[in-house]
């Protein structure tokens, strides 16, 4: 046999860095799941403009609600697509028993989701301007807190719920049936914070509001973490 | 590879083990010990319980009932070390359609902690015959080039056991004697083999013991 000689199996932080690069690496390779989602969030902020008519009053006011329902939907794709390519082949049964920590395949998988979620936002705040004619009054660095703690909030239980319904046969259906009234809490905070970054914040809420998707960041992530070796191994 | 299990440390002992899918027991109250150095020869028809067996023994699955025990470790309990010494070959392939050979077997490699990965990785699809598609993606492959590449990831562990399913299968004749090669191999470096097929000559010729399932449980052949 050839002379392979693993060195020391490598660190949880390591483990999440090596799976997280390979899931990069795909979706780099495709391109799929980004385009997808691109031009389905766009059309969602297309929509509801449309759908609103021309009171650009309401438009303005609710922009914020507007660009986070449409990256919530988004999400669902996501979510879904990152373990398509995991149950493909049985690959998520090939990195348990290579092994590689269920802790580092939730942190590398919702990391990964955080970030798609995060390019999605940046290339939807300038349509969301463009479309809805609001603009940015207390600062990009707010609106950019907000995109953050917004996306990682989102990805968290959504990689749980996505890992749960990866195997089902109506999975499609499922996982925004569980993950929907879950993110509640923050996708209000997050459209509440978006839409204090664009109209302004007088009353000084915004800290709040982000206070808040800290604390909903904290838990999910903690639980994801706690209980993610149970939902693949179980 | 880690060391091979010592004389008196069975390689393989089921005690009592069943699993169950839904309503349907795929493996009922199974007991067989394989003694360390030995290979194991695994019969049945289809449906018989092999595969399921396998995937117990990978620690893919959890028994239902009874205890699997791998090289002396709880296949249940100590979870993570056994699957440190045990590779599975399986009807699924475990590669990712959209990576390329090189880079399948990279991100094993990485996870392994193996030293110079791509080195490694090179030299595997050299000895499965697929440098001329290292850098090819998985998807474009054929049943035969995927089996291939999954035997090139089952040696990247460098198995103290090897679990082979089917490994015959998809291979043209000359796979089938490379395939021969490489178990031949694995037993020669001290890994121990447990192989499911259904070319009992060819596995007879390859393992000293036998083990024939029939509806779940073991009978004799």
């Amino acid at each position: 046999m050839s002379a392979v000689k693993p060195k020391r199996a490598p660190g949880l932080l390591k483990t999440t860095l090596v799976l997280m690069r390979k899931d990069l690496l795909i979706e780099w390779r495709t391109r799929a799941r980004l385009n997808a989602l691109i031009f389905f969030a766009m059309a969602t902020l297309l929509l509801f403009s449309f759908a609103l008519g021309p009171d650009t009053k309401l438009l303005e006011r609710n922009a914020g609600g507007y660009l986070w329902l449409a990256i919530l939907f988004a999400s669902v794709l996501s979510l879904g697509e990152s373990f398509r390519v995991e149950t493909e082949n049985a690959c998520l049964d090939g990195v348990r028993l290579a092994p590689a920590d269920a802790r580092a395949i939730f942190l590398s998988k919702a990391l990964g989701n955080a970030l798609l979620l995060l390019a999605l936002a940046v290339v939807l705040v300038p349509v969301m301007v463009a479309l809805y004619g609001v603009r940015i009054v207390t600062g990009v660095g707010d609106l950019a807190g907000i995109l953050v703690l917004g996306s990682l909030a989102l990805s968290a239980p959504g990689t749980v719920y996505a890992a749960i319904s990866s195997n089902a046969r109506a999975r499609d259906v499922l996982l925004p049936l569980l993950l929907f009234p879950l993110v509640i809490p923050a996708l209000l905070s997050a459209a509440k914070g978006t839409t204090l970054v664009l109209q302004g914040d007088p009353m000084q809420q915004l800290g709040s509001w982000q206070g808040l998707l800290l604390g909903f960041n904290l838990i999910y992530w903690g639980v994801g973490f706690l209980l993610f070796p149970r939902v693949i191994e179980d | 590879m880690p060391p091979p299990p010592s004389g008196s440390t069975p390689a393989l002992a089921l005690h009592d083990v069943s699993k169950r899918y839904g309503r349907r027991w795929a493996l009922a109250r199974l007991t067989y010990t394989l003694p360390a150095g030995r290979s194991l020869l695994l019969t049945g028809h289809n449906g018989s319980g092999k595969t399921t067996l396998l995937r117990l023994v990978a620690t893919a699955l959890g028994p239902t009932a009874g205890r699997v025990e791998v090289l002396g470790r709880d296949a249940v309990t100590d979870r993570e070390a056994v699957r440190r010494d045990v590779a599975l070959l399986s009807h699924a392939s475990f590669l990712y359609e959209d990576l390329t050979a090189q880079q399948n077997l990279m991100v094993l490699g990485r996870l392994l902690g193996v030293d110079a990965p791509q080195d490694v990785a090179d030299a595997l699809l050299n000895k499965v015959g697929l440098t001329r598609r290292t850098d090819s993606p998985v998807r474009g492959f054929s049943a035969g080039m995927r089996k291939r590449l999954a035997i090139a990831r089952l040696l990247m562990k460098a198995p103290a056991l090897a679990l082979l399913d089917e490994p015959f299968g998809e291979l043209d004749p000359a796979g089938i004697q490379d395939m021969e090669g490489v178990i031949a191999e694995l037993k020669a470096g001290g890994t121990t083999v447990v192989l499911a097929t259904h070319l009992i000559e060819q596995g007879l010729s390859l393992c000293e013991e036998r083990l024939h399932l029939q509806d779940g449980r073991a009978v004799a052949a």
